[in-house]
Protein backbone atom coordinates (compact mmCIF):
# COMPACT_ATOMS: atom_id res chain seq x y z
CA UNK A 1 0.00 0.00 0.00
CA UNK A 2 1.14 3.52 -0.77
CA UNK A 3 0.37 6.25 1.73
CA UNK A 4 0.24 9.83 0.45
CA UNK A 5 0.70 12.55 3.05
CA UNK A 6 -1.69 15.29 1.98
CA UNK A 7 -0.78 18.87 2.82
CA UNK A 8 -3.54 21.30 3.68
CA UNK A 9 -3.83 24.79 5.08
CA UNK A 10 -7.17 25.96 6.47
CA UNK A 11 -8.81 22.88 5.00
CA UNK A 12 -7.52 23.51 1.48
CA UNK A 13 -5.21 20.98 -0.17
CA UNK A 14 -2.29 22.41 -2.09
CA UNK A 15 -1.54 21.53 -5.70
CA UNK A 16 1.64 19.69 -4.67
CA UNK A 17 -0.59 17.15 -2.88
CA UNK A 18 -2.40 16.35 -6.15
CA UNK A 19 0.91 16.02 -7.96
CA UNK A 20 2.05 13.61 -5.25
CA UNK A 21 -1.14 11.58 -5.72
CA UNK A 22 -0.37 11.38 -9.44
CA UNK A 23 3.12 10.10 -8.60
CA UNK A 24 1.63 7.55 -6.18
CA UNK A 25 -0.73 6.25 -8.87
CA UNK A 26 2.23 5.93 -11.27
CA UNK A 27 4.21 3.97 -8.66
CA UNK A 28 1.29 1.87 -7.43
CA UNK A 29 0.94 -0.98 -9.92
CA UNK A 30 -1.60 -3.21 -8.14
CA UNK A 31 -1.15 -1.48 -4.77
CA UNK A 32 -3.91 0.65 -3.29
CA UNK A 33 -3.17 4.35 -2.72
CA UNK A 34 -4.35 5.76 0.59
CA UNK A 35 -4.18 9.39 1.68
CA UNK A 36 -3.56 10.65 5.19
CA UNK A 37 -4.36 14.17 6.39
CA UNK A 38 -2.95 15.58 9.61
CA UNK A 39 -4.61 18.51 11.36
CA UNK A 40 -7.26 19.53 13.82
CA UNK A 41 -10.33 19.78 11.66
CA UNK A 42 -9.71 18.49 8.16
CA UNK A 43 -13.06 17.03 7.09
CA UNK A 44 -13.41 19.21 3.98
CA UNK A 45 -9.97 18.30 2.72
CA UNK A 46 -10.73 14.63 3.33
CA UNK A 47 -13.87 14.84 1.20
CA UNK A 48 -12.01 16.65 -1.54
CA UNK A 49 -9.36 13.96 -1.79
CA UNK A 50 -11.72 10.97 -1.37
CA UNK A 51 -12.36 10.30 -5.11
CA UNK A 52 -8.60 10.07 -5.77
CA UNK A 53 -7.73 7.49 -3.09
CA UNK A 54 -8.82 4.01 -2.05
CA UNK A 55 -9.00 5.15 1.56
CA UNK A 56 -8.70 8.49 3.33
CA UNK A 57 -7.26 8.44 6.82
CA UNK A 58 -7.97 11.47 8.95
CA UNK A 59 -5.62 12.09 11.86
CA UNK A 60 -7.01 14.87 14.00
CA UNK A 61 -5.38 16.02 17.22
CA UNK A 62 -5.14 19.33 19.08
CA UNK A 63 -1.34 19.12 18.76
CA UNK A 64 -1.60 18.91 14.95
CA UNK A 65 -3.76 22.01 14.46
CA UNK A 66 -0.65 24.13 14.05
CA UNK A 67 2.19 22.51 12.17
CA UNK A 68 5.36 21.62 14.10
CA UNK A 69 8.07 19.20 12.91
CA UNK A 70 7.95 17.29 16.20
CA UNK A 71 4.15 16.88 16.11
CA UNK A 72 4.01 15.78 12.48
CA UNK A 73 6.98 13.39 12.82
CA UNK A 74 5.34 11.66 15.81
CA UNK A 75 2.01 11.44 13.98
CA UNK A 76 3.50 10.04 10.75
CA UNK A 77 5.52 7.45 12.64
CA UNK A 78 2.44 6.22 14.53
CA UNK A 79 0.35 6.11 11.35
CA UNK A 80 3.08 4.15 9.56
CA UNK A 81 3.28 1.62 12.40
CA UNK A 82 -0.46 1.14 12.29
CA UNK A 83 -1.01 1.05 8.51
CA UNK A 84 2.34 -0.51 7.43
CA UNK A 85 2.61 1.18 4.04
CA UNK A 86 5.29 -0.03 1.59
CA UNK A 87 5.80 3.59 0.51
CA UNK A 88 5.08 6.99 2.03
CA UNK A 89 4.88 9.73 -0.61
CA UNK A 90 5.03 13.41 0.33
CA UNK A 91 5.13 16.65 -1.67
CA UNK A 92 8.66 18.14 -1.54
CA UNK A 93 7.52 21.32 0.20
CA UNK A 94 9.23 23.35 2.91
CA UNK A 95 6.98 21.59 5.42
CA UNK A 96 8.00 18.11 4.26
CA UNK A 97 11.67 19.15 4.32
CA UNK A 98 11.14 20.24 7.92
CA UNK A 99 9.68 17.02 9.37
CA UNK A 100 10.14 14.09 6.95
CA UNK A 101 13.87 13.50 7.68
CA UNK A 102 13.06 13.28 11.40
CA UNK A 103 10.17 10.85 10.83
CA UNK A 104 12.23 8.73 8.40
CA UNK A 105 15.18 8.47 10.78
CA UNK A 106 12.93 7.43 13.66
CA UNK A 107 11.25 4.81 11.44
CA UNK A 108 14.62 3.54 10.20
CA UNK A 109 13.30 4.26 6.72
CA UNK A 110 14.96 5.50 3.55
CA UNK A 111 13.95 9.00 2.49
CA UNK A 112 14.50 9.86 -1.16
CA UNK A 113 13.88 13.58 -1.67
CA UNK A 114 13.03 15.87 -4.58
CA UNK A 115 12.02 13.01 -6.88
CA UNK A 116 11.24 13.93 -10.50
CA UNK A 117 10.55 10.50 -11.98
CA UNK A 118 9.59 6.96 -11.04
CA UNK A 119 10.97 4.06 -13.06
CA UNK A 120 8.93 0.86 -12.73
CA UNK A 121 6.22 0.09 -10.22
CA UNK A 122 6.05 -1.21 -6.67
CA UNK A 123 9.09 -2.51 -4.86
CA UNK A 124 11.02 -2.88 -8.13
CA UNK A 125 10.88 0.88 -8.74
CA UNK A 126 13.84 3.22 -8.76
CA UNK A 127 13.54 6.97 -8.34
CA UNK A 128 15.08 9.81 -10.36
CA UNK A 129 16.24 12.91 -8.56
CA UNK A 130 18.41 15.87 -9.53
CA UNK A 131 21.94 16.15 -8.16
CA UNK A 132 24.66 18.77 -8.47
CA UNK A 133 22.18 21.61 -8.87
CA UNK A 134 20.36 19.79 -11.65
CA UNK A 135 23.50 19.22 -13.75
CA UNK A 136 23.00 15.46 -13.32
CA UNK A 137 20.07 13.19 -12.66
CA UNK A 138 20.52 10.18 -10.37
CA UNK A 139 18.58 6.96 -10.45
CA UNK A 140 18.25 5.87 -6.81
CA UNK A 141 17.27 2.60 -5.13
CA UNK A 142 16.19 2.56 -1.47
CA UNK A 143 17.68 0.21 1.13
CA UNK A 144 16.61 -0.96 4.55
CA UNK A 145 13.44 -1.80 6.37
CA UNK A 146 10.41 0.27 7.08
CA UNK A 147 8.37 2.18 4.55
CA UNK A 148 10.30 3.84 1.74
CA UNK A 149 9.67 7.58 2.05
CA UNK A 150 9.75 9.61 -1.16
CA UNK A 151 9.22 13.34 -1.58
CA UNK A 152 7.98 14.46 -5.00
CA UNK A 153 9.37 17.60 -6.61
CA UNK A 154 6.86 20.39 -7.23
CA UNK A 155 5.72 20.35 -10.85
CA UNK A 156 7.29 16.97 -11.70
CA UNK A 157 3.94 15.18 -11.99
CA UNK A 158 0.70 16.59 -13.38
CA UNK A 159 -2.05 17.33 -10.89
CA UNK A 160 -4.65 16.94 -13.65
CA UNK A 161 -3.39 13.40 -14.35
CA UNK A 162 -4.82 12.10 -11.05
CA UNK A 163 -7.30 9.28 -11.76
CA UNK A 164 -10.55 9.60 -9.87
CA UNK A 165 -13.20 7.05 -9.00
CA UNK A 166 -15.93 6.68 -6.42
CA UNK A 167 -15.33 8.60 -3.22
CA UNK A 168 -13.33 6.47 -0.82
CA UNK A 169 -14.33 5.78 2.75
CA UNK A 170 -13.00 8.27 5.28
CA UNK A 171 -11.67 6.65 8.42
CA UNK A 172 -10.25 8.16 11.58
CA UNK A 173 -7.03 7.11 13.21
CA UNK A 174 -6.09 8.19 16.71
CA UNK A 175 -2.56 9.20 17.56
CA UNK A 176 -0.99 9.71 20.94
CA UNK A 177 0.96 12.94 21.18
CA UNK A 178 2.41 14.08 24.48
CA UNK A 179 2.37 17.90 24.25
CA UNK A 180 5.75 18.07 26.01
CA UNK A 181 7.30 16.11 23.12
CA UNK A 182 6.68 19.13 20.88
CA UNK A 183 9.66 21.41 21.41
CA UNK A 184 8.89 24.12 18.86
CA UNK A 185 6.36 26.90 19.59
CA UNK A 186 5.33 28.50 16.30
CA UNK A 187 3.77 31.94 15.93
CA UNK A 188 1.29 32.89 13.20
CA UNK A 189 2.64 33.05 9.62
CA UNK A 190 2.98 36.52 8.12
CA UNK A 191 4.03 38.25 4.91
CA UNK A 192 7.10 40.46 5.19
CA UNK A 193 5.88 43.47 3.26
CA UNK A 194 3.01 44.23 1.02
CA UNK A 195 4.03 42.94 -2.35
CA UNK A 196 4.55 45.97 -4.54
CA UNK A 197 4.47 43.98 -7.73
CA UNK A 198 2.41 40.94 -8.67
CA UNK A 199 4.62 39.25 -11.23
CA UNK A 200 1.92 36.61 -11.68
CA UNK A 201 -0.01 39.13 -13.76
CA UNK A 202 2.88 40.04 -16.08
CA UNK A 203 2.56 39.01 -19.74
CA UNK A 204 6.31 39.09 -20.24
CA UNK A 205 9.18 38.82 -17.80
CA UNK A 206 12.89 39.49 -18.20
CA UNK A 207 14.70 37.72 -15.36
CA UNK A 208 18.36 38.03 -14.41
CA UNK A 209 20.65 35.64 -12.55
CA UNK A 210 24.24 35.50 -11.35
CA UNK A 211 25.46 35.98 -14.93
CA UNK A 212 24.52 39.66 -14.73
CA UNK A 213 27.60 40.01 -12.48
CA UNK A 214 26.92 43.42 -10.90
CA UNK A 215 24.09 45.68 -9.81
CA UNK A 216 25.02 48.28 -12.45
CA UNK A 217 24.55 45.69 -15.19
CA UNK A 218 20.90 45.21 -14.31
CA UNK A 219 20.27 48.33 -16.43
CA UNK A 220 21.05 46.17 -19.48
CA UNK A 221 18.17 43.85 -18.61
CA UNK A 222 15.89 46.77 -17.73
CA UNK A 223 16.37 48.28 -21.18
CA UNK A 224 15.33 44.98 -22.76
CA UNK A 225 12.35 44.72 -20.40
CA UNK A 226 11.05 48.18 -21.27
CA UNK A 227 11.57 47.53 -25.01
CA UNK A 228 9.27 44.49 -24.94
CA UNK A 229 6.86 45.65 -22.21
CA UNK A 230 8.12 43.17 -19.62
CA UNK A 231 8.50 43.21 -15.86
CA UNK A 232 12.00 42.75 -14.46
CA UNK A 233 12.58 39.81 -12.12
CA UNK A 234 15.48 37.79 -10.73
CA UNK A 235 16.69 34.52 -9.30
CA UNK A 236 17.30 34.30 -5.57
CA UNK A 237 21.04 35.22 -5.42
CA UNK A 238 20.33 38.58 -7.07
CA UNK A 239 17.71 39.49 -4.44
CA UNK A 240 19.92 38.10 -1.65
CA UNK A 241 22.61 40.54 -2.78
CA UNK A 242 20.10 43.37 -2.67
CA UNK A 243 20.50 44.16 -6.37
CA UNK A 244 16.74 43.88 -6.87
CA UNK A 245 14.04 43.93 -4.18
CA UNK A 246 12.85 40.61 -2.73
CA UNK A 247 9.41 40.99 -4.30
CA UNK A 248 11.04 40.58 -7.73
CA UNK A 249 12.24 37.08 -6.89
CA UNK A 250 11.00 34.10 -8.93
CA UNK A 251 11.16 30.61 -7.44
CA UNK A 252 10.13 28.43 -4.55
CA UNK A 253 10.78 31.14 -1.98
CA UNK A 254 9.46 33.93 -4.21
CA UNK A 255 6.72 34.21 -6.79
CA UNK A 256 5.47 31.55 -9.21
CA UNK A 257 4.78 32.87 -12.68
CA UNK A 258 3.57 31.60 -16.04
CA UNK A 259 3.81 34.53 -18.47
CA UNK A 260 3.52 34.42 -22.25
CA UNK A 261 7.27 35.07 -22.51
CA UNK A 262 10.02 34.46 -19.97
CA UNK A 263 13.49 35.65 -20.90
CA UNK A 264 16.17 34.25 -18.58
CA UNK A 265 19.46 36.15 -18.72
CA UNK A 266 22.46 34.55 -17.01
CA UNK A 267 20.26 32.23 -14.96
CA UNK A 268 21.72 28.74 -14.55
CA UNK A 269 18.36 27.24 -13.60
CA UNK A 270 18.65 25.76 -10.12
CA UNK A 271 15.52 23.77 -9.38
CA UNK A 272 14.40 26.33 -6.79
CA UNK A 273 14.18 28.82 -9.67
CA UNK A 274 12.72 26.44 -12.26
CA UNK A 275 9.72 25.53 -10.11
CA UNK A 276 8.72 29.20 -10.16
CA UNK A 277 8.77 29.69 -13.94
CA UNK A 278 8.72 26.46 -15.91
CA UNK A 279 5.00 26.84 -16.61
CA UNK A 280 5.75 29.89 -18.78
CA UNK A 281 4.44 29.55 -22.34
CA UNK A 282 7.64 30.49 -24.14
CA UNK A 283 10.99 30.42 -22.37
CA UNK A 284 14.17 31.94 -23.77
CA UNK A 285 17.49 31.22 -22.07
CA UNK A 286 20.69 33.14 -22.69
CA UNK A 287 23.65 31.73 -20.80
CA UNK A 288 27.40 31.28 -21.23
CA UNK A 289 27.29 27.70 -19.94
CA UNK A 290 25.88 25.29 -22.55
CA UNK A 291 25.22 22.73 -19.79
CA UNK A 292 23.17 25.09 -17.63
CA UNK A 293 19.94 23.34 -16.53
CA UNK A 294 17.89 26.37 -17.68
CA UNK A 295 18.26 25.08 -21.26
CA UNK A 296 16.30 21.96 -20.29
CA UNK A 297 13.13 23.99 -19.88
CA UNK A 298 13.84 26.58 -22.59
CA UNK A 299 12.06 26.75 -25.94
CA UNK A 300 14.83 28.88 -27.40
CA UNK A 301 18.40 28.92 -26.19
CA UNK A 302 21.44 31.01 -27.02
CA UNK A 303 24.81 30.00 -25.61
CA UNK A 304 26.87 33.15 -25.32
CA UNK A 305 27.68 36.39 -23.56
CA UNK A 306 24.49 38.17 -22.54
CA UNK A 307 26.31 41.51 -22.69
CA UNK A 308 26.78 40.99 -26.44
CA UNK A 309 23.47 39.32 -27.18
CA UNK A 310 21.06 41.60 -25.28
CA UNK A 311 22.27 44.79 -27.05
CA UNK A 312 21.98 42.91 -30.35
CA UNK A 313 18.38 41.98 -29.49
CA UNK A 314 17.66 45.61 -28.61
CA UNK A 315 18.94 46.90 -31.93
CA UNK A 316 17.00 44.18 -33.74
CA UNK A 317 13.80 45.24 -31.93
CA UNK A 318 14.39 48.88 -32.89
CA UNK A 319 14.37 47.87 -36.56
CA UNK A 320 10.72 46.95 -35.99
CA UNK B 1 27.81 30.13 23.70
CA UNK B 2 29.32 27.15 21.94
CA UNK B 3 28.26 27.09 18.30
CA UNK B 4 28.95 24.37 15.72
CA UNK B 5 28.69 25.01 11.98
CA UNK B 6 28.54 22.01 9.66
CA UNK B 7 30.14 22.69 6.31
CA UNK B 8 30.49 20.69 3.11
CA UNK B 9 32.86 20.91 0.20
CA UNK B 10 31.06 20.68 -3.16
CA UNK B 11 32.06 21.00 -6.84
CA UNK B 12 32.22 24.62 -8.05
CA UNK B 13 29.36 26.13 -10.02
CA UNK B 14 31.55 26.25 -13.13
CA UNK B 15 32.35 22.52 -12.94
CA UNK B 16 31.29 20.53 -16.01
CA UNK B 17 30.05 17.13 -14.85
CA UNK B 18 31.94 14.03 -15.94
CA UNK B 19 31.03 10.53 -14.79
CA UNK B 20 33.12 7.59 -13.69
CA UNK B 21 33.15 4.48 -15.90
CA UNK B 22 30.42 2.73 -13.93
CA UNK B 23 28.29 5.91 -14.24
CA UNK B 24 27.50 5.74 -10.53
CA UNK B 25 29.50 8.78 -9.40
CA UNK B 26 31.39 11.73 -10.80
CA UNK B 27 35.05 11.72 -11.77
CA UNK B 28 36.24 13.44 -8.65
CA UNK B 29 39.71 14.08 -10.05
CA UNK B 30 38.20 16.38 -12.70
CA UNK B 31 36.27 18.51 -10.25
CA UNK B 32 37.37 21.67 -8.49
CA UNK B 33 35.73 22.35 -5.17
CA UNK B 34 34.38 25.15 -3.02
CA UNK B 35 32.41 25.75 0.17
CA UNK B 36 28.73 24.83 -0.18
CA UNK B 37 27.03 28.23 -0.48
CA UNK B 38 24.26 27.85 2.14
CA UNK B 39 26.96 26.65 4.60
CA UNK B 40 28.85 29.91 4.05
CA UNK B 41 25.75 31.77 5.26
CA UNK B 42 25.49 29.42 8.27
CA UNK B 43 29.14 30.15 9.12
CA UNK B 44 28.60 33.89 8.80
CA UNK B 45 25.57 33.70 11.09
CA UNK B 46 27.60 31.77 13.68
CA UNK B 47 30.38 34.38 13.57
CA UNK B 48 27.82 37.18 14.05
CA UNK B 49 26.22 35.36 17.01
CA UNK B 50 29.66 34.92 18.58
CA UNK B 51 30.36 38.65 18.14
CA UNK B 52 27.09 39.43 19.91
CA UNK B 53 26.98 36.79 22.63
CA UNK B 54 30.59 35.62 22.99
CA UNK B 55 31.75 32.02 22.91
CA UNK B 56 33.26 29.76 20.32
CA UNK B 57 32.57 28.73 16.71
CA UNK B 58 33.62 25.20 15.72
CA UNK B 59 33.37 24.08 12.08
CA UNK B 60 32.49 20.42 11.57
CA UNK B 61 32.88 18.54 8.29
CA UNK B 62 32.56 14.94 7.14
CA UNK B 63 34.42 14.07 3.96
CA UNK B 64 37.68 12.99 2.31
CA UNK B 65 41.05 14.65 2.98
CA UNK B 66 40.42 17.32 0.30
CA UNK B 67 37.74 18.84 2.56
CA UNK B 68 40.60 20.49 4.51
CA UNK B 69 40.51 23.23 1.86
CA UNK B 70 37.10 24.52 2.97
CA UNK B 71 37.85 23.89 6.65
CA UNK B 72 40.91 26.18 6.36
CA UNK B 73 38.78 28.73 4.54
CA UNK B 74 36.19 28.69 7.36
CA UNK B 75 38.96 29.06 9.95
CA UNK B 76 40.36 31.98 7.94
CA UNK B 77 36.96 33.66 7.98
CA UNK B 78 37.01 33.48 11.77
CA UNK B 79 35.97 30.08 13.14
CA UNK B 80 37.99 29.08 16.22
CA UNK B 81 38.71 25.41 15.53
CA UNK B 82 37.50 22.47 13.48
CA UNK B 83 36.48 18.84 13.63
CA UNK B 84 36.98 16.70 10.52
CA UNK B 85 35.49 13.22 10.21
CA UNK B 86 37.78 11.97 7.48
CA UNK B 87 37.01 9.10 5.13
CA UNK B 88 37.03 8.76 1.35
CA UNK B 89 33.65 7.02 1.35
CA UNK B 90 32.00 10.15 2.76
CA UNK B 91 32.20 11.93 -0.60
CA UNK B 92 29.22 9.97 -1.89
CA UNK B 93 27.58 9.11 1.46
CA UNK B 94 23.84 9.64 1.88
CA UNK B 95 22.25 11.87 4.53
CA UNK B 96 21.78 9.05 7.01
CA UNK B 97 25.49 8.15 6.97
CA UNK B 98 26.73 11.76 6.86
CA UNK B 99 24.57 12.78 9.82
CA UNK B 100 25.73 9.74 11.81
CA UNK B 101 29.37 10.52 10.99
CA UNK B 102 28.98 14.13 12.16
CA UNK B 103 27.05 13.14 15.28
CA UNK B 104 29.73 10.65 16.31
CA UNK B 105 32.34 13.40 16.46
CA UNK B 106 30.08 16.20 17.74
CA UNK B 107 28.15 14.44 20.50
CA UNK B 108 30.70 14.92 23.30
CA UNK B 109 31.19 18.60 22.54
CA UNK B 110 27.79 19.56 23.99
CA UNK B 111 27.14 22.43 21.61
CA UNK B 112 24.53 25.03 22.54
CA UNK B 113 23.65 25.69 18.93
CA UNK B 114 24.34 23.81 15.68
CA UNK B 115 23.96 25.55 12.31
CA UNK B 116 23.99 23.92 8.88
CA UNK B 117 23.17 25.15 5.38
CA UNK B 118 19.65 24.23 4.29
CA UNK B 119 20.95 21.78 1.69
CA UNK B 120 24.08 20.92 -0.25
CA UNK B 121 24.73 21.90 -3.83
CA UNK B 122 25.93 18.37 -4.67
CA UNK B 123 23.54 15.74 -3.26
CA UNK B 124 20.82 18.22 -2.34
CA UNK B 125 19.06 15.80 0.02
CA UNK B 126 18.15 18.59 2.48
CA UNK B 127 18.16 15.97 5.24
CA UNK B 128 21.50 16.02 7.07
CA UNK B 129 20.65 18.94 9.36
CA UNK B 130 17.34 17.53 10.57
CA UNK B 131 18.78 14.03 11.05
CA UNK B 132 21.78 15.43 12.91
CA UNK B 133 19.42 17.28 15.27
CA UNK B 134 17.69 14.01 16.12
CA UNK B 135 20.98 12.17 16.60
CA UNK B 136 22.16 14.96 18.94
CA UNK B 137 18.75 14.95 20.71
CA UNK B 138 18.07 18.57 19.81
CA UNK B 139 14.95 20.31 18.52
CA UNK B 140 15.34 21.84 15.07
CA UNK B 141 13.91 24.30 12.65
CA UNK B 142 14.71 24.66 8.95
CA UNK B 143 15.18 27.35 6.28
CA UNK B 144 15.93 30.09 8.81
CA UNK B 145 16.22 33.77 7.87
CA UNK B 146 16.86 35.34 11.31
CA UNK B 147 18.18 34.08 14.65
CA UNK B 148 17.47 35.73 17.99
CA UNK B 149 18.88 34.35 21.21
CA UNK B 150 16.87 35.05 24.32
CA UNK B 151 19.03 35.04 27.44
CA UNK B 152 18.47 32.28 29.96
CA UNK B 153 16.04 33.15 32.72
CA UNK B 154 17.67 31.20 35.51
CA UNK B 155 20.81 29.35 36.42
CA UNK B 156 21.26 25.98 34.79
CA UNK B 157 18.98 26.98 31.92
CA UNK B 158 20.42 27.11 28.46
CA UNK B 159 18.11 29.86 27.22
CA UNK B 160 15.83 29.97 24.22
CA UNK B 161 15.89 30.72 20.54
CA UNK B 162 13.44 32.71 18.46
CA UNK B 163 13.96 32.14 14.75
CA UNK B 164 12.34 33.37 11.57
CA UNK B 165 11.50 30.47 9.30
CA UNK B 166 10.87 30.97 5.61
CA UNK B 167 7.68 29.44 4.26
CA UNK B 168 6.81 29.29 0.59
CA UNK B 169 5.54 32.14 -1.56
CA UNK B 170 6.92 35.02 0.52
CA UNK B 171 5.49 33.91 3.89
CA UNK B 172 7.44 33.70 7.13
CA UNK B 173 6.88 32.48 10.67
CA UNK B 174 8.60 33.03 14.01
CA UNK B 175 9.31 29.88 16.00
CA UNK B 176 10.52 29.56 19.58
CA UNK B 177 12.45 26.61 20.98
CA UNK B 178 14.79 25.78 23.83
CA UNK B 179 18.55 25.55 23.47
CA UNK B 180 20.47 23.46 22.62
CA UNK B 181 18.98 23.38 19.12
CA UNK B 182 19.86 22.92 15.45
CA UNK B 183 18.94 25.32 12.66
CA UNK B 184 19.33 24.95 8.90
CA UNK B 185 20.17 28.34 7.44
CA UNK B 186 18.79 29.82 4.22
CA UNK B 187 21.08 31.61 1.75
CA UNK B 188 20.78 35.37 1.99
CA UNK B 189 20.22 35.53 5.77
CA UNK B 190 23.21 37.89 6.03
CA UNK B 191 25.97 39.49 3.98
CA UNK B 192 29.01 37.23 3.76
CA UNK B 193 32.44 38.31 4.89
CA UNK B 194 35.56 37.04 3.19
CA UNK B 195 38.84 35.98 4.71
CA UNK B 196 41.43 38.66 5.36
CA UNK B 197 45.15 38.03 4.97
CA UNK B 198 45.41 38.19 8.76
CA UNK B 199 42.66 35.59 9.02
CA UNK B 200 44.38 33.31 6.53
CA UNK B 201 47.63 33.51 8.52
CA UNK B 202 45.84 32.91 11.82
CA UNK B 203 43.99 29.90 10.37
CA UNK B 204 47.25 28.02 9.88
CA UNK B 205 47.69 27.72 13.63
CA UNK B 206 44.12 26.73 14.44
CA UNK B 207 43.34 23.20 15.56
CA UNK B 208 41.68 20.68 13.23
CA UNK B 209 40.72 17.60 15.21
CA UNK B 210 40.52 14.49 13.03
CA UNK B 211 37.91 11.90 13.91
CA UNK B 212 37.50 8.45 12.36
CA UNK B 213 34.33 7.34 10.59
CA UNK B 214 32.53 4.95 12.95
CA UNK B 215 32.09 1.44 11.57
CA UNK B 216 28.80 -0.23 10.77
CA UNK B 217 27.01 2.72 9.16
CA UNK B 218 24.74 1.51 6.36
CA UNK B 219 23.34 3.81 3.69
CA UNK B 220 19.58 4.01 3.22
CA UNK B 221 19.83 4.55 -0.51
CA UNK B 222 22.13 3.81 -3.40
CA UNK B 223 22.77 5.60 -6.67
CA UNK B 224 22.18 3.02 -9.41
CA UNK B 225 23.18 5.36 -12.21
CA UNK B 226 23.95 8.99 -12.94
CA UNK B 227 23.19 10.70 -16.24
CA UNK B 228 22.75 14.07 -17.85
CA UNK B 229 19.12 15.05 -17.29
CA UNK B 230 16.57 14.50 -20.02
CA UNK B 231 15.34 17.66 -21.62
CA UNK B 232 11.68 18.17 -20.84
CA UNK B 233 11.26 20.35 -23.91
CA UNK B 234 12.56 20.40 -27.43
CA UNK B 235 14.91 23.36 -27.08
CA UNK B 236 15.73 25.18 -30.28
CA UNK B 237 19.34 26.29 -29.87
CA UNK B 238 20.20 29.40 -31.85
CA UNK B 239 23.84 29.75 -32.89
CA UNK B 240 25.95 32.20 -34.84
CA UNK B 241 27.41 35.60 -33.97
CA UNK B 242 25.36 37.79 -31.59
CA UNK B 243 23.74 39.94 -34.27
CA UNK B 244 22.57 36.93 -36.29
CA UNK B 245 21.41 35.03 -33.21
CA UNK B 246 19.48 38.11 -32.04
CA UNK B 247 17.82 38.51 -35.44
CA UNK B 248 16.83 34.84 -35.54
CA UNK B 249 15.51 34.93 -31.96
CA UNK B 250 13.41 38.06 -32.48
CA UNK B 251 11.98 36.64 -35.71
CA UNK B 252 11.07 33.34 -34.02
CA UNK B 253 9.53 35.08 -31.00
CA UNK B 254 7.38 37.15 -33.37
CA UNK B 255 6.45 34.54 -35.96
CA UNK B 256 6.64 31.12 -34.26
CA UNK B 257 5.94 31.81 -30.61
CA UNK B 258 3.89 35.01 -31.16
CA UNK B 259 5.29 36.18 -27.86
CA UNK B 260 6.30 39.69 -28.97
Amino acid sequence: MILVVAEQRDGILNRATWETLAAAQALAGDMPVKAVIFGQSVGTAAQEIAPAASDVVVVEHAALGTYTPDGFAIALQQVAISLKPAFVLLPHTYQTRDFAPLAALRMGAALITDVTGINGTGTAATFSRPMFQGKLSADVRPHGNGPVCVSIQIGAFRADAVKRGDAAAITRLDVNIDPSAIRQSPEAPFKEAKQAVDLGQAERIVAVGRGIKSQENIAVAERLASAIGAEIAASRPICDSGWLPMDRQIGSSGQTVAPKLYLALGISGAIQHLVGMKGSRTIVAINKDADAPIFEVADYGIVGDLFEIVPAILSELEKG
Amino acid sequence: MKIAVCIKQVPTREWQPRLNEARTWIREQDASYELNEPDAYALEEALRLREKHGGEVVVCAAGPARVQQVIREALARGADRAIHVEDDSLASADASVTSAALASAMGDERFDLVLTGLQSDDHGHAQVGVMLAERLQMPHSTIIMEVQIEASTGSGQAGRLRVKRELEGGWFQWIGMPLPALLTIQSGINQLRYATLKGIMAAKKKEIRKAPLPGGLTPSQQIVSLALPMRSKQTHMIGGPPSEAARDLVRRLREEARAL
